[in-house]
């Protein structure tokens, strides 16, 4: 195995062109793919050497969050907890202290696994992926582009360098929250992200639900945001968002849940993740 | 594929070492240089025993490359004590017999020690978070919450 930590995105693509060429990011998936030899990449790809990787930036239209930027640092960012504190949460549910001092977003989506905490919570939040490859620069919504376990809709070369979060919402709020079985250090059994809009009277304008662990996917489920759009979040429209999650699953049975049961707590985790969303955005 | 030489400092020293591209870092220290303080328990981020502060961040050196460490700032168990004379949390431990086998102990006091550099006095509940990544087999972890909670009191002149 060869190693190598370029520093620019040109550079990086043309090596991730290469024969069994892999990204390094924060690693806590990969080392343990390539000790547990379920990956054996030929080359790997530090990206962490490219400043764009590293760093959060803020202007008028939103935040561009640096595809190797840690949870850690995520939550010590001065206004990004403030402004998309549900990201950030579901950021920070990965793994342990350890953990979070290298897991990225980038890592995390890419990865491949459709219980990726931060991945429901980044597309709740209507994140778009800034993707480096070959041929140049494109963007893709972030529920575009994991497509099945361990299948991304990269293509060869291309490397995600950052993530554009839009400007929250005069009237926004967002919350992730996830089933466990535990407390802590555990894989989702469903995870739901949501961020909801209100106008001056709170009624809702805008709605975004994800689903994570319910699919082969991460899902964006339209109708459990169009459930919301136009009311005043009451009991009546939380029911309608709830069923609507519900009918979006396509679970599998594991030692984690039955299909079943992710189905049932798919639609009671939606309702309480939108109730806290809301409780935000009539806050801020 | 010739070997990395990689230039870094280690508790304050600057070291080079030499390693093959997929070298862990635990595996840098341990076997490099000597350094035999963190432990390798599961090598796969699940046990905390291989701990280190890398640029000051809590991290598990055997998720992290050797190889990474070049031109970093790497802190290990070794430069706890100075000298002869112990950190409170080690003198703590001792006290309120928060080890065992010990194979957690140095990965736990560097984890609680990046605890009380970022909040000097957290909550129980808040110990108990930072540590979820540090298992012990022996202890149940109460005796290792107090000895932490009791050495930030104490080195908050408390
Ligand atoms: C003890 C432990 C507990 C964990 N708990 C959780 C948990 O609770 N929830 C959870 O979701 N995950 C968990 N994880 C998994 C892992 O920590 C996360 O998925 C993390 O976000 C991965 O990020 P990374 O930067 O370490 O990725 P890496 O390991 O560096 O990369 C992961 C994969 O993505 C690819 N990749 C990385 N960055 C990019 C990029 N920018 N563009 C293209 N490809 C890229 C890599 O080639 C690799 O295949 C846990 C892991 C450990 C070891
Ligand atoms: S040996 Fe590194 S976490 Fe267990
Ligand atoms: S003292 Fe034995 S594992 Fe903690």
């Amino acid at each position: 195995m060869r190693y190598e930590k370029p520093t620019t995105v040109e550079a990086a693509s043309a090596l991730l062109a290469g024969q069994g060429a892999r990204v390094l990011a924060g690693g806590t998936d990969l080392l343990v793919q390539m000790k547990a030899r379920v990956l054996s990449p030929d080359v790997v790809v530090d990206i962490k050497g490219i400043d764009a990787t590293r760093k959060i930036t803020k202007d008028a239209s939103g935040y561009t969050i640096g595809a190797a930027v840690t949870g850690a640092e995520l939550k010590e960012h001065p206004t990004l907890s403030k402004d998309w504190p549900g990201l950030v949460e579901a950021a920070n549910l990965i793994g342990s202290t350890q953990v979070q001092g290298r897991a990225s977003l980038g890592g995390n989506l890419c990865n491949g696994s459709p219980a990726a905490d931060s991945v429901p919570g980044m597309i709740a939040a209507g994140a778009v992926a800034t993707i480096a490859g070959p041929k140049g620069t494109r963007t893709l919504p972030v529920e575009d582009i994991m497509l099945a376990p361990r299948k991304l809709a990269l293509t060869a070369g291309e490397f995600i360098v950052s993530f554009k979060i839009p400007a929250r919402p005069a009237h926004g709020g967002d919350a992730y929250l996830r089933f466990i079985p535990r407390t802590e250090m555990d894989i989702a059994v469903v995870g739901c992200g949501v961020a909801l809009a209100l106008d001056a009277s709170g009624t809702c304008t805008a709605a975004r639900v994800s689903l994570g662990a319910v699919a082969a996917r991460p899902l964006l489920v339209v109708d459990a945001g169009k459930a919301l759009i136009g009311t005043k979040v009451d009991e009546a429209a939380l029911a309608k968002m709830e069923a609507a999650a519900r009918a979006a699953c396509k679970p599998i049975d594991d030692k984690r849940g039955t299909v079943e049961f992710r189905i049932d707590v798919a639609g009671t985790l939606a309702k309480r993740t939108a109730t806290i969303a809301l409780e935000r955005a009539r806050k801020v | 594929m010739a070997k990395h030489h990689v230039t870094t400092t280690v508790n304050g020293d600057p070291v080079e070492y030499l390693c093959e591209s997929e070298q862990s870092l635990l595996d840098c220290l341990r076997d490099e240089l000597d350094l035999i303080g963190a432990k390798e328990g599961c090598s796969s981020g699940d046990c905390g025993a291989c701990s280190v502060l890398l640029d000051g961040r809590l991290v598990c050196s055997c998720l992290i490359l050797g190889v990474e460490a070049e031109g970093k700032n790497v802190e290990t168990i070794e430069g706890m004590a100075q000298g002869e004379e112990l950190h409170p949390l080690q003198r703590k431990f001792l006290e309120h017999a928060a080890l065992q086998c010990g194979i957690c102990t140095p990965g736990v006091l560097v984890a609680a020690k990046a605890l009380l550099a970022k909040n000097p006095d957290p909550t129980e509940t808040q110990v108990r978070y930072w540590l979820a990544g540090n298992l012990c087999r022996c202890t149940g972890y109460d005796k290792i919450v107090r000895a932490v909670m009791d050495a930030a009191a104490e080195m908050r002149g408390a």
